[in-house]
């Protein structure tokens, strides 16, 4: 099973997704982040699917779902890098992500946690 | 054609990447590409958590007029879907997802036939067509 490397940069927490994931690689991202934020009173979470080709359901809601979990560690989430055909799919699947923060790049995601956007 | 096994959730992963292939080289627009693998992943899912594992059979095809497609055949030996209109129905689940993966697998391909009987089975046909 692929598990997905957190990096922890300051009060913000970093996640790359760079595979096709399984399922369950999907669920145990979920609580690798959620034990992550427990563990490190982390204030931000900054997710880039740059390199993600298909958002489907099940990772759609695994998204949001990491926006809402970490709302109740005090943190923040921003999905950054979505590809466009990926944002039409997501929207025609019905899925609007609508409780999701998300900006263009890292570096604006980075800069709309710090409060600068 | 290719015939894949759906057994496990490695093997959603890879119906995925077969299909992204299939529909790369047959020139499906980027959108189309992603809209059919998009399907494709939602519907494998089903056959495995709802029809305990199945498969999924990727060909190219031509319509009568001379359209160039993609179509994939899911098909399981599960206990079949009681009333369909009601599986269609969006947020409509018997699981904890979000009851998006049927009716909006739908929703992303050009034709999309659906059949099942209690204790049948399920068989989906999905195609997407160069535009």
């Amino acid at each position: 099973m692929e598990r997905v490397p957190i990096l922890r940069i300051g009060q913000t927490l970093f996640v790359s997704i760079q595979v096709d994931l399984q399922d369950q690689s999907v669920m145990q991202l979920q609580e690798d982040i959620a034990d992550n934020l427990a563990a490190t009173g982390a204030k931000g979470v900054v997710i880039d699917i740059t390199a993600v080709e298909v958002v489907d359901s099940f990772i759609g809601r695994m998204l949001a779902m990491v926006g809402s979990i970490s709302r109740l560690f005090g943190a923040d989430t921003v999905l950054v890098g979505m590809r466009p055909a990926v944002a039409i799919t997501l929207i025609e699947l019905g899925l609007s992500l609508d409780g999701v923060r998300t900006a263009l790049d890292a570096e604006k995601g980075l800069r709309l946690l710090n409060g600068h956007a | 054609m290719d015939e894949l096994p759906i057994e496990t959730s490695d093997d959603v992963v890879r119906v995925r990447q077969r299909v992204r292939e299939k529909a790369a080289g047959s020139g499906l627009s980027l959108v189309d590409q992603t809209k059919l693998v998009t399907a494709a992943s939602e519907l494998a899912r089903n056959a495995l958590v709802h029809g305990g594992g199945g498969t999924a059979r990727v060909e190219l095809v031509q319509s009568g007029v001379g359209r160039t497609g993609i179509r994939i055949a899911f098909s399981d030996k599960g206990p079949g879907i009681a009333d369909l209109d009601l599986a269609l129905t969006d947020g409509w689940t018997t699981g904890n997802g979000l009851g998006l993966g049927l009716s909006g697998a739908r929703r992303l391909v050009d034709e999309f036939e659906l059949v099942s009987k209690p204790g049948a089975g399920t068989s989906v046909v999905v195609t997407k067509w160069l535009r």
